[in-house]
């Protein structure tokens, strides 16, 4: 693959490089020697191998990590176990939803920011047509999947017919809002009331409501009637069996067969998104990103493809969606805050857009890094240090201590509110993202549509 | 007309078109329905105007937010999500400086400086209404406007300037990180809880000749602040050189340079006035709703970008136009939509705007 060896000459003259004095310059021209020797290093691999190491060692990195981090919050075998279960649970889901939103601009350059509104169609038709009780249809769980896929396929084509003649910025101002149309339509109480085929809506109106989920398949699986506490099938039994050798009980064994199955789904994107990728289509997809005029000039149908590519993005977001928040069996509306959209878009960011593998790296270091890492942090504190400092109640106070060089209360204040400084991270995150490497981690923008490369050999510039 | 004509013309029709005119049909029986129920008397006059009123007070305040928005856009040429997280900048430095003015000495300075965070002393302890503390109010404003101005350059000295050749994408994204270390560095001075901030509004009975009517003065600063300060912009962009050159660069930057404009001092006067009226806007859209927490601004952030893309984005006036439509669709849909949704409403109609006139109502020409 010849996919990032024209990076090298692109990235020592560019035009980044040249506001850039001090310390700061040296390191980073030092990290991107590394980056563009491993990557030159894996343009002589295969795609494939190269795609899985890199997957490969994000994931032992950040495993490596978060054990590290739950060993230091005291926690016993079955904690470390339960915590792991639990990042990859979210790593995959990240990792689905990530590919998908991938499809949209790294692929067809849609700037699609309003992905939590695609999952929350899904989950709601989920909602709708599997539950029972009065409220839903009371299908099988599969058809109110395959359902919910359908409702966000076709928010998808209602959203997709803006899209068409708007540029990119205003196109994502228009999902972001047709996200929150749908947002205040679920918490609708008229909604809530309405009643269709017979049935009333039950959207919950804001509230939580029940939703079936396929989780629901993989724990009967284990047990009888899919609770822990029920017999076990023959399976069960013997993975019961072999995780009490490793004190692992059987809540996080069960739970860790529903992560298998998210790590399955994954899988299954990743290679049906990338046979797109590397198709006619996908060419044309890129091409489109790239310069629409000069696609539409050599007679390829872009709008249609646009509408495709964005129409399969969505129902791969509402699958998405579907496996991940209908996860705990109960969902509301403002599970489908704008915030979700955004860290799936800073997820695609540190991967690289336009890079499926990417993508993947993109869902497992956004998530052990800047999501439950951090979160994980005040726990470990409280652990490993004898006298945590008391939180005060307000910065005010802290800061006044400060006066009295007391540097405790204002740490104890940042402990006590870590979630928010949590998310302030990831914001300075994405900025010095598109500061200093917009590619991302693994990003494919240049790429050669040429069998052999054309790019200039190392070293020659046009200056 | 023959067969054959109304076959040519059918074909000829667009989707666009076709939606164009269900919408038009869908409109077109709103009003008749308004006109129905304001005959038959299912709605009183009295309350349509508390609808259209409160629709203007709230859409002055898109309309001047939305000026710096569509300022930046046309200008720096991105759309900058940040914006929201301007106004709640402005909200929590201008408010704490109301506070601080108006009960220095007599209360604890840490809860008057972080805007109350304990609930403790009462809005009305403090006095913070516009008859019995107006230096306090209006000093707030000035603080407001500053303190946003500052925070507004910072961003761009720190991030913007250094992408200010890449694409518009990569500015947004950029802005998106600006507004979560904003929104969240707010929510960690200042707590994140949601508070009662200025006292009940106080009220005085006008009378102009034959008719009175009860004036709620907090809204009243708030319409005479957003209407001044909009006519100011105004004057500014007609009549000073720094408006010229404004216009001009909207217009086109290449062409604006070579003629020998200061670009660089064009964009921090931008940044300037569109922080300031941001951060003036959330500070008075307090007066309106009464309370504050840190994610207000960033949910204002979507109706002001509706009403600045359906004014016409990159166009001044059309965010004034803009923002008052959607202010006013957002009360007024409340005739026929239930309380939730006519937000919704709102969106929507920017939606089928952008569809049918991808350029906004006054766009077409992006002089601000």
């Amino acid at each position: 693959m010849t996919d990032e060896s024209d990076d090298v000459g692109e990235d020592g003259a560019g035009p980044r490089e040249q506001d850039s004095r001090g310390p700061l310059s040296d390191m980073r021209t030092t990290v991107r020697e590394y980056t563009d020797r491993i990557t030159e290093w894996m343009g002589e691999r295969s795609r494939w191998k190269a795609d899985a190491l890199v997957v490969l060692s994000a994931l032992v990195l950040v495993y490596a990590l978060i054990t590290l981090l739950a060993y230091g919050q005291g926690l016993d075998m079955n904690g470390i176990v339960n915590t792991l279960v639990r990042l990859t649970f979210l790593m995959a889901a990240y990792g689905l939803l990530v590919l998908a939103l991938n499809l949209h601009w790294g692929y067809a350059g849609l700037f699609n920011i309003g992905v939590a509104g695609f999952m929350s169609v899904a989950v709601f038709t989920l909602a709708f047509v599997s539950g029972g009780q009065g409220v839903g249809l009371g299908y099988p769980i599969w058809v109110g999947m395959i359902a919910g896929m359908v409702a966000a396929a076709a928010l998808g084509l209602l959203a997709a017919l803006p899209a068409l003649r708007l540029r990119a910025d205003y196109f994502a101002i228009v999902t972001l809002g047709i996200a929150e149309i749908v947002r205040f339509t679920v918490k609708s109480d008229w909604v809530d009331d309405h009643r269709v085929l017979g049935r009333e809506v039950g959207l919950g109106a804001g509230s939580s409501i029940q939703v079936p989920s396929a989780q629901e398949y993989v724990l009967k699986l284990f047990t009888e009637d899919g609770t822990s506490r029920a017999d076990p099938t023959f399976v069960g039994a013997q993975l019961f069996e072999l995780g009490s050798w490793f004190g692992i009980d059987r809540p996080t064994v069960m739970s860790a067969g529903y992560a298998l199955l998210l790590v399955v789904a994954v899988l299954l994107a990743y290679v049906l998104l990338s046979r797109i990728a590397y198709s006619p289509f996908g060419r044309v997809l890129k091409a489109i990103r790239e310069d629409e005029g000069a696609a539409q000039a050599l007679g390829k149908p872009t709008s249609r493809i646009k509408i495709y590519s964005f129409v399969l993005g969505c129902a791969l977001m509402g699958l998405g969606g579907m496996l991940w928040q209908a996860s705990r069996f109960t969902v509301a509306a403002d599970a489908f805050m704008p915030i979700v959209t955004f860290y799936i878009f800073v997820a695609l960011i540190v991967g690289g857009s336009g890079s499926n593998a990417g993508s993947i790296v993109g869902g497992i270091a956004f998530v052990g890094l800047l999501l439950q890492g951090p979160r994980m942090l005040p726990r470990v504190i409280n652990e490993q240090w004898e006298s945590v400092p008391e939180g005060t109640n307000t910065i005010y106070e802290a800061v006044t201590a400060l006066g009295g060089a007391d540097i405790m209360p204002l740490i104890g204040y940042s402990i006590a509110n870590i979630d928010l400084l949590q998310r302030l991270f990831v914001g300075v995150v994405l900025i010095l993202l598109m500061l200093y490497r917009p590619d991302g981690l693994l990003g494919h923008r240049k790429e050669v549509a040429a069998a052999t490369d054309l790019s200039r050999p190392e070293g020659e510039t046009d200056d | 007309m023959e067969a054959s004509d109304v076959r040519r013309t059918l074909s000829r029709l667009r989707v666009e078109q076709v939606l164009g005119a269900i919408v038009a049909v869908l409109l077109l029986y709103l009003v008749v329905d308004l006109l129905r129920q304001l005959v038959t008397g299912t709605l009183s006059t009295s309350t349509l105007q508390q609808y259209l009123w409160r629709g203007i007070v709230v859409g002055l305040i898109y309309g001047l937010a939305g000026i710096g928005l569509s300022m930046t856009y046309s200008i720096l040429r991105f759309a900058n999500f940040s914006h929201g997280d301007l106004l709640t900048t402005g909200m929590f430095s201008g408010w704490s400086a109301a506070y601080v003015i108006a009960g220095f000495g007599a209360y604890n300075l840490g809860n008057l400086l972080l805007v109350r965070p304990n609930n403790d002393p009462t809005p009305g302890a403090v006095g913070m209404a516009i008859d019995s503390q107006p230096v306090a109010i209006l000093g707030g404003i000035v603080v407001a406007a500053l303190f946003t101005v500052a925070i507004a350059l910072a961003a761009d000295r720190l991030v913007y300037r250094r992408l200010r050749k890449q694409s518009s994408i990569a500015l947004l994204i950029a802005s998106v990180g600006v507004a979560f270390v904003l929104r969240y560095l707010i929510a960690f001075v200042f707590t994140r809880s949601n508070r009662a901030v200025p006292a009940s509004a106080p009220e005085t009975t006008l009378d102009i000749g034959i008719a009175s009517t009860t004036v709620n003065l907090h809204e009243m600063t708030l319409v005479v602040s957003a209407i001044v300060l909009m006519v100011g912009v105004h004057l500014m962009l007609q009549h000073t050189k720094l408006g010229t050159s404004m216009r001009a660069m909207a217009d086109n930057r290449d062409l604006a340079k070579i003629t020998g404009i200061p670009t660089e001092r064009v964009v921090l006067a931008t940044w300037v006035i569109g922080a300031a009226l941001a951060g003036i806007a959330g500070y008075l859209i307090v007066l309106n709703t009464g309370t504050i927490t840190y994610t207000r601004g960033w949910t204002l952030l979507l109706p002001v970008f509706a009403g600045v893309i359906l004014g016409g984005i990159g166009s001044v006036y059309g965010a004034i136009l803009g923002g008052l439509i959607i202010g006013i669709v957002d009360e007024v849909a409340i005739i026929w939509l239930p309380n939730e949704m006519t937000m919704a409403a709102a969106f929507l109609l920017m939606i089928f705007i952008l569809i049918f006139r991808p350029q906004g109502l006054l766009g077409g020409v992006e002089t601000a």
